[in-house]
């Protein structure tokens, strides 16, 4: 605990909050009983074992779980104090507020442009090309590829490498303006240039979005969270400033698993 | 470490380089074997492709070409019968044949029986008085004069011309008799025998005279059926197959109508020419014979393809692509119209062109409805009655007559044509698709 200026920042309210909230696939049990808070301008990260449920907690918060077969959510999730579950929600709006980077850089088979342009298009964000333009632009200068791109926007997406792509990703889900980012082990395709790449930029985003980031690496989570949540079987085991979790774990599984004793 | 005394003891006995040489030729030998059959397979299927090709070609191609005859015919108007009257209404119902007839007597003078003016007047076909009717009356000022014309010739005659009839005289049972084949040669002798290119065969419809009878009729026909079976059955098998893959809950009931579209892609399309008769023609009251019912019904058959082509390219759209599209705020159609759609449209495209190709080739429904009528019309629209280029290989080839032999074969080409032509496009519209990324 030799820092304490994470603790207690000024924008550190609540944005998502989880109460009790469990995941049945099926039979299986993914996620039991959750209470989390994800505060608002910070880079939450979610660590454990694989398997643990990290990627299905993800996936609660904008609704991804709904296109899996059989997925069951219980419990209380709300995103600025409004149920995220609730029946009269539309998916599509929260959506537009919950954007995802995952793990896979997956672009459209579209240009460079069409791949950014896409979320602004269906949502109806800009009332002309012009607003387009601008709105692609700025996304593609957010992400840190305007540089790299920006003589080839009518160049197909997949066309770029795979850090490209998935900063590309990244521009597209900032496009569309969301307040929380959630990105799913969004460098583990990546080289470490790339990764750096990413990392930097996901410092960057923090001042206006709030980032929830799933990893499996330890250094990572340290590099760019202000808060970690450990996981194990599918329970939230610990989740604190993210000085305190990687210098004091106060739980035993926590220190095993930092500590690389399994894994 | 059990393992890694036992990973050494295996070493120890045999190396794994050892073991994977020793069977490493059978491998090879398998492999080679494999490629072999597989060679041989194509080879196989090349050398009936070639026969099959070779045959029909070989029998057909002379039917694009047809014999004429050069005759010199004096427009008499006594014979005619048209003295005095020469409006175009008169010119109209003249009679031709007797002055191709008179003119024929008067080429070969020594025909003076009448079996023999009979033989010698068959030797021109009996539809030859439509170019002197045309010709009459576009210029009325040929009436009386005489013209050197070339004229249709019988259908024995062109046989005969093309060595599909012996031309030896003297043979019990010939289709030409001894005096038909010395007048063609010398007919011939005077340069007066010709073929030409057969202009009939793509203008005209079916007729009981092979040399009169065309294609046209049928490749209308079957151009109006395949058009109304493509507008019917390209978005109602998309909208199926969209419904299906993106939208229906997975339950029993979607199991079961999955199973039942396989299963209709297997029921022989008779079933669904009966199937066309008793809705179209029975309930609906379509009228027979019609490429609009031909079409509908070849829709029918159509359909389970295009759904099972279409569902399974619309599954080959990679997850992550939905994924990144819905994670975006894209509902579900938009979803399906921006991405999979896009996407799996190659897909969707072979498997409605190997639909269409199947259809263009279908027979035996459209015998249900009636498409088996002798139709000479060209058909104007889809509510014609009209034939189809199966049917009209159906009917030719149930026809006795030599020169019929010859023009199924012709319309067998025509068939593989339209059949060649629509893969073509099928690759090219694949192409177009594809090249966008
Ligand atoms: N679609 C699904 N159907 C059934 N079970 C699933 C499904 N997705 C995940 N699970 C199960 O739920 C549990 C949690 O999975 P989840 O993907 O959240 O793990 P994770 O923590 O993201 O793991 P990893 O680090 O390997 O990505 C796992 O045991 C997994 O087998
Ligand atoms: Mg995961």
């Amino acid at each position: 605990m030799n820092s304490q200026v994470t603790a207690h920042r000024p924008q550190g309210c609540a944005k998502v909050s989880a109460r009790s909230l469990s995941v049945h696939y099926g039979e299986k049990h993914a996620l039991q009983a959750v209470d989390l808070d994800i505060r608002a301008g910070e880079v939450t990260a979610l660590i454990g074992p694989s398997g643990c449920g990290k990627s299905t907690f993800l996936r609660c918060i904008n609704r991804m779980n709904d296109m899996v077969e059989g997925a069951k959510v219980s419990g209380s999730l709300t995103l600025d104090g409004s149920d995220i579950y609730d029946r009269a929600l539309d998916v599509v709006q929260l959506r537009a507020r919950v954007g995802m980077v995952f793990q896979k850089p997956n672009p459209f088979p579209k240009s460079i442009y069409d791949n950014i342009a896409y979320g602004p298009r269906i949502h109806g964000l800009a009332r002309d090309q012009n607003e387009l333009d601008e709105i692609v632009m700025t996304s593609l200068e957010r992400a840190g590829l305007l540089a790299e791109v920006k003589d080839r926007l009518t160049e197909s997406g997949t066309s770029l490498s795979g850090g490209q792509q998935q900063r590309l990703c990244i521009a597209r889900a900032i496009a569309v303006g969301p307040e929380v980012i959630l990105m799913d082990e969004p460098c583990s395709a990546l080289d470490p240039i790339a990764t750096a790449k990413v990392e930097e930029l996901i410092d960057d985003l923090r001042e206006n979005y709030t980032i929830v980031i799933v990893t499996h690496s330890m250094q990572q989570a340290a590099r760019v969270s202000q808060r970690t949540a450990f996981f194990h079987l599918g329970k939230l085991i610990e989740v604190s400033d993210t000085e305190q979790i990687f210098t004091n774990p106060q739980q035993p599984l926590t220190q095993g698993y930092i500590t690389g004793r399994f894994g | 470490m059990t393992e890694t005394t036992q990973m050494a003891r295996l070493g120890a006995v045999r190396p794994t380089a050892e073991i994977v040489a020793a069977r490493l030729k059978r491998r090879h030998n398998a492999e080679r074997r494999f490629r072999a059959v597989g060679l041989g397979a194509v080879l196989l299927a090349l050398g009936f492709l070639g026969i099959l090709l070779f045959t029909i070609v070989g029998n057909g191609i002379t039917a694009f070409v047809q014999t004429y005859v050069r005759i010199d015919v004096t427009f008499d108007s006594a014979l005619l019968g048209i003295e005095g009257d020469t409006g175009p209404d008169a010119l109209a119902a003249a009679n031709y044949q007797a002055i191709i007839k008179q003119s024929l007597y008067r080429t070969f003078p020594e025909a003076k029986t009448r079996a023999e003016q009979r033989q010698l007047g068959a030797m021109v076909s009996s539809g030859a008085d439509i170019d002197l009717r045309k010709m009459l009356t576009a210029d009325p000022s040929l009436l009386g004069q005489t013209r050197s014309l070339w004229l249709l010739a019988d259908d024995d005659i062109d046989m005969a011309v093309k060595g599909h009839i012996p031309r030896q005289q003297g043979i019990a049972g010939n289709r030409l008799s001894d005096n038909e084949l010395r007048w063609l040669s010398e007919l011939e002798s005077r340069g007066a025998v010709e073929t030409r290119f057969n202009t009939l065969l793509w203008s005209s419809g079916d007729s009981r005279e092979p040399e009169l009878a065309g294609l046209w009729g049928a490749v209308v026909g079957s151009i109006f059926s395949l058009v109304i079976t493509l507008l019917v059955s390209f978005p109602l098998g998309v909208a199926t197959s969209v419904y299906l893959e993106e939208f229906a809950p997975k339950n029993r009931w979607t199991d079961l109508i999955e199973v039942n579209i396989n299963n209709l892609a297997a029921v022989p399309s008779v079933v669904f020419g009966l199937l066309g008769l008793a809705v179209f023609l029975n309930i609906l009251g379509m009228p027979r014979s019609a490429p609009l019912v031909g079409g509908l019904v070849l829709a029918l058959i159509c359909l389970p393809t295009i759904i099972i082509a279409a569902r399974a390219a619309m599954k080959a759209v990679p997850p992550s692509i939905r994924e990144a599209a819905a994670g975006l705020g894209a509902s579900k159609l938009q979803v399906v119209t921006d991405h999979v759609l896009p996407l799996s449209m190659p897909g969707i495209l072979t498997g409605t062109i190997l639909g269409m190709a199947h259809a263009l080739g279908e027979t035996a429904p459209l015998l249900m409805i009636g498409m088996v009528a002798f139709i000479v019309d060209i058909p104007a629209t889809p509510l014609d009655p009209a034939a189809v280029l199966p049917v009209q290989v159906y009917l030719w080839a149930d026809s006795p007559e030599r020169a019929f032999v010859e023009r199924t074969s012709a319309a067998i080409m025509v068939l593989l044509l339209f059949l060649a032509l629509m893969n073509l496009s099928a690759i090219l519209l694949r192409k177009k698709f594809e090249r966008r990324w």
